[in-house]
């Protein structure tokens, strides 16, 4: 009994990633259409060349039609997938499983969400028949009861607190600001950030994701084959996914300063990779900040901070673009949006584009290794989902 | 001889919230009323508000004995549905229990007390009379200003009793007095004078000698009167009649309480029991569709009784709320709903699965490990052991803030939405709404305890389940 991985068994060969953002003009067929198509290009094979599917939507469709239609797929095997937030991640992880069984030789992973045509604001979602006990919290109220319990265990005054998560949000719109493809393509000030109409406090509209519609897709084979596509895939070196026992909300012991699903992921896939030291040994990562709290949480949770110390990495701009390790090069979920079953795969986008130089404004200097994270819940009760993703086998 | 039924236990409740008389003035440009009135908040009505005064009557008097359930109010919240029900579920009442509604005039809380008192005279052991009332008034008008919200429970039986019911006596005249028909949400009434001169005044003077003949007790006799008319001038009128001190006369609570409907009587009573000496006689009346009056004589055994939150404290226990949110509250004034869709509707079967839980706040505790924990769990959240759960309730128990989230998105009525992470003394958590609170002031720490609520009303369901709010 042991995760053992695939590492260094799969590679990406090819990827697509659409304009994410308030795109009233396009649907989801659109989204869908663009994003495959795109990484199709990408890997310079034709549509009949992929043996199998993935399609990761939590709400914008059911069923493999909702992909095999619009793309008018030739009798191939479509499955959709749903895990919350790491809904995108999902299918990918699936479509590298089913390459390295042998069982398919190309696969392709794609995910999206049209969140804009609702009519609502922020996130909805669709609760099964129930008793009316659950709560009805939203998705910002769920993940600022981090904050508090953060600032008080870690004795930070509340509007130094906030400060730090001000100053996560600026970062990542300062990235976004470099990428075309980001829901909001401007840096925004420290003082607007702050300043922002109260959310759930101590958060403000602008320490939340963007809502957002969005696709994108990656083409997977084994990594024996990529060479055939491609000059310089990149190569999976873990991917560990774990559904959490949602003990926080009833266990007295969880402290709500943590996420234990993406310690236990980030283990297992530290594991797979052979990472020791993730401060020293990630080039860059894409985590899941879909709050600003949320991202300050990760940084301890992955070990690129030490216990209560996150807080003061940020404050010295570790994480920025030209720090140390650069996190949310691409601007995150804040600044590029949060189509949710994109998400996941427009990460793993920004891995590939970094791997082979092709960031543009915001390329970080030969990156070696990096690391995706999604997850979906709320803290306590969480689904984690992370990748190690390399430039090169070995 | 017949059984002499009394009360043997009794809890009461007045709302959180208060509206300054001067608050309305303020908006409305009318005359400043002085004082102020109790306000049931946007997640109470009169059978949530009944509940927490059955609880507090049910600490001293268990649920298990309980035969008979007599909820009166004019305001259900269902016109068709059994509010008793609701009530017996979230009190852990046996299922074997004669449950009814009463409504149609605020007459109808010492007639339920009455009916109380029958059911303990024809055999059975306990009877509970739970009498809640949230009544709506237009803007501008007499009611807005007098009434108030409320709730009064009281435990009958016949042994062991506080006060026992000595005599009563009833009148029913139809008159025109205090209508609302069917779909409308405000009460009409007829003209003062009228109803004062021959109705309310002739039928309190007839009822009250009537009730004094029968038990062969002076006026001069009564250590307190309890006077409940709709016209404050009628009791007045009547405590003069008959000579009563008016040293006597309880407090009718119109300061700062206002009239509580079919609770009012009750409530004045609860107020009244507490300092009555054994032996003393409580004359109790009101009027209205005719006559209501009970002759208690208080026993030696109320010197040992002492109620969970005297009706005093329920009223020192307060904080304001504007006339704008007490007008949308209670949906007066129409609002551009939250670009949030609305609640669903809870769904039959899964609340009838989950009774003990949504109505009576029981969750589990583990027997290999003694965890309590809640909502119910099928394996152990501690030691992950399968099926060793037993009934754990949580409904009484306090509980510490461990986090807490202020929410400005979510659909209410009253945001921001407060939601606590609760740990209970002695383990449990959970997370939940809190209400009556002021959310700039919750901090991690906080005590609270748990009251039952109506979350919303979807699809004409009205929500019932428990929330968290500072102690009282």
């Amino acid at each position: 009994m042991a995760s053992r991985g695939i590492k260094d068994r799969v590679a990406i060969i090819g990827m697509g990633c659409t304009k994410f953002g308030e795109l009233w003009d396009k649907g989801t067929d659109d989204l869908l259409v663009d994003a495959a198509y795109q990484a199709y290009e990408s890997a310079g094979v034709e549509p009949n060349d992929v043996d199998a599917y993935w399609l990761g939507t939590m709400a914008s469709g059911i069923s493999g039609l909702t992909l095999s239609e619009p793309l008018k797929i030739q009798y191939k095997p479509v499955t959709r997938v749903e895990n919350m937030c790491a809904t995108g991640s999902e299918a990918l992880r699936q479509a590298c499983y089913a390459v390295a069984s042998g069982a398919f030789d190309i696969a392709m992973a794609i995910g999206v969400e049209k969140l804009k045509d609702s009519g609502y604001s922020g996130l909805v979602i669709n609760n099964p028949p129930n008793d009316g006990t659950e709560g009805s919290m939203t998705a910002p109220a769920s993940f600022s009861l981090l904050a508090p319990a953060y600032f008080k265990k870690y004795g930070l005054d509340p509007d130094k607190g906030k400060d730090v998560l001000t100053r996560i949000a600026w970062k990542n719109h300062k990235n976004g600001a470099k990428n075309p493809k980001a829901q909001f393509q401007k840096e925004v000030s420290l003082e607007t950030i702050k300043n922002s109409p109260k959310i759930a406090d101590p958060l403000g509209i602008m320490d939340c994701s963007g809502v957002s519609d969005g696709s994108a897709a990656a083409i997977v084979v084994r990594a024996e084959d990529a060479h055939k596509y491609c000059k310089n895939p990149i190569y999976i070196k873990a991917l560990s996914f774990i559904a959490g026992p949602a003990e926080g909300p009833l266990s007295q012991d969880y402290d709500f300063t943590t996420f234990s699903e993406v310690v236990a992921s980030a283990k297992d896939a530290y594991a797979q990779a052979g990472i020791t030291n993730p401060r020293e040994q990630i080039s860059m990562a894409e985590v899941h900040d879909c709050f600003t709290p949320t991202e300050l949480v990760l940084y301890e949770d992955f070990g690129f901070s030490p216990r209560g110390t996150a807080w003061q990495d940020v404050l010295d701009g570790f994480f920025d673009l030209e720090g140390k390790l650069p996190v949310n090069p691409d601007g995150g979920l804040k600044s590029f949006g949060h189509p949710i079953g994109a998400s996941g795969l427009r990460m793993m986008y920004e891995m590939w584009l970094q791997m082979r130089g092709e960031a543009g404004p915001r390329q970080i200097k030969n990156p070696k290794v990096g690391l995706t994270h999604n997850l979906g819940g709320a803290p306590g009760r969480c689904v984690s989902f992370v990748s190690v993703v390399g430039s090169q086998v070995g | 001889m017949p059984v002499m039924a009394g009360i043997v236990s009794y809890g009461s409740y007045v709302p959180y919230r208060r509206l300054k008389r001067s608050a309305i003035a303020a908006v409305l440009g009318t005359p400043a009323g002085k004082g102020e009135r109790a306000i049931a908040s946007f997640d109470e009505d009169s059978v949530s508000m009944a509940v927490e005064a059955v609880r507090d009557a049910l600490k001293a008097a268990p649920p298990g004995d309980v035969q008979a359930l007599i909820f009166a109010t004019t305001t259900p919240p269902y016109a068709e549905k059994l509010s008793a029900a609701v009530i017996g579920a979230a009190t852990m009442l046996p299922a074997e229990i004669r449950a009814s509604d009463m409504t149609g005039s605020v007459r109808a809380g010492l007639s339920a007390l009455l009916q109380g008192a029958d059911a303990i005279g024809g055999g059975a052991k306990r009877a509970l009379v739970a009498i809640g009332d949230c009544r709506l008034a237009a803007p501008e008008g007499k009611a807005e200003q007098t009434t108030g919200d409320g709730a009064v429970a009281f435990v009958l039986g016949a042994g062991g009793v506080i006060a026992e019911i000595e005599a009563s006596a009833s009148l029913t005249r139809e008159f025109l007095d205090s209508w609302r028909a069917q779909g409308e949400r405000f009460s009409h009434s007829w003209e003062e004078r009228f109803t004062l001169t021959q109705a309310h005044s002739p039928l309190l003077g007839t009822v009250i000698k009537n009730v004094l003949e029968k038990a062969k007790v002076a006026p001069g006799d009564l250590s307190k009167v309890i006077l409940d008319a709709p016209n404050a001038r009628a009791a007045d009128e009547i405590a003069r009649a008959l000579k009563i001190d008016p040293a006597k006369l309880s407090d009718s609570f119109a300061l700062t309480v206002g009239q509580t409907g079919a609770a009012h009587a009750g409530l004045m009573l609860a107020a009244a029991l507490p300092a009555a000496k054994p032996g003393d006689r409580i004359l109790v009346a009101t009027v209205a569709d005719g006559a209501d009056a009970i002759l208690l004589r208080v026993t030696p055994a109320n010197a040992g009784f002492k109620p969970v939150r005297s009706v005093g404290r329920m009223i020192e226990s307060k904080g304001d709320v504007s006339y704008a949110n007490y007008l949308k509250w209670r949906e007066i004034l129409p609002t551009e709903p939250p670009r949030r869709p609305d609640p669903d509707r809870p769904a039959g079967p899964p609340m009838m699965r989950s009774e003990k839980w949504k109505f009576g706040f029981v969750g589990s505790r583990c027997t290999n490990c003694g965890t309590p924990q809640l909502p119910p769990q099928l394996v152990c959240v501690k030691c992950h052991q399968r099926g060793k759960m037993e009934p754990y309730g949580f409904a009484d128990r306090t509980a510490k803030i461990a986090t807490y989230a202020i929410d400005r998105l979510a659909y209410s009525l009253n945001p921001p939405t407060v939601n606590v992470v609760a740990d209970f003394a002695g383990g449990g958590r959970f997370l939940c709404e809190m209400t009556d609170c002021e959310p700039d002031k919750v901090a991690i720490g906080d005590e609270v305890e748990m009251t039952f609520r109506r979350l919303f009303t979807a699809a004409g369901v009205n929500n019932y389940f428990w929330k968290a709010r500072p102690r009282r």
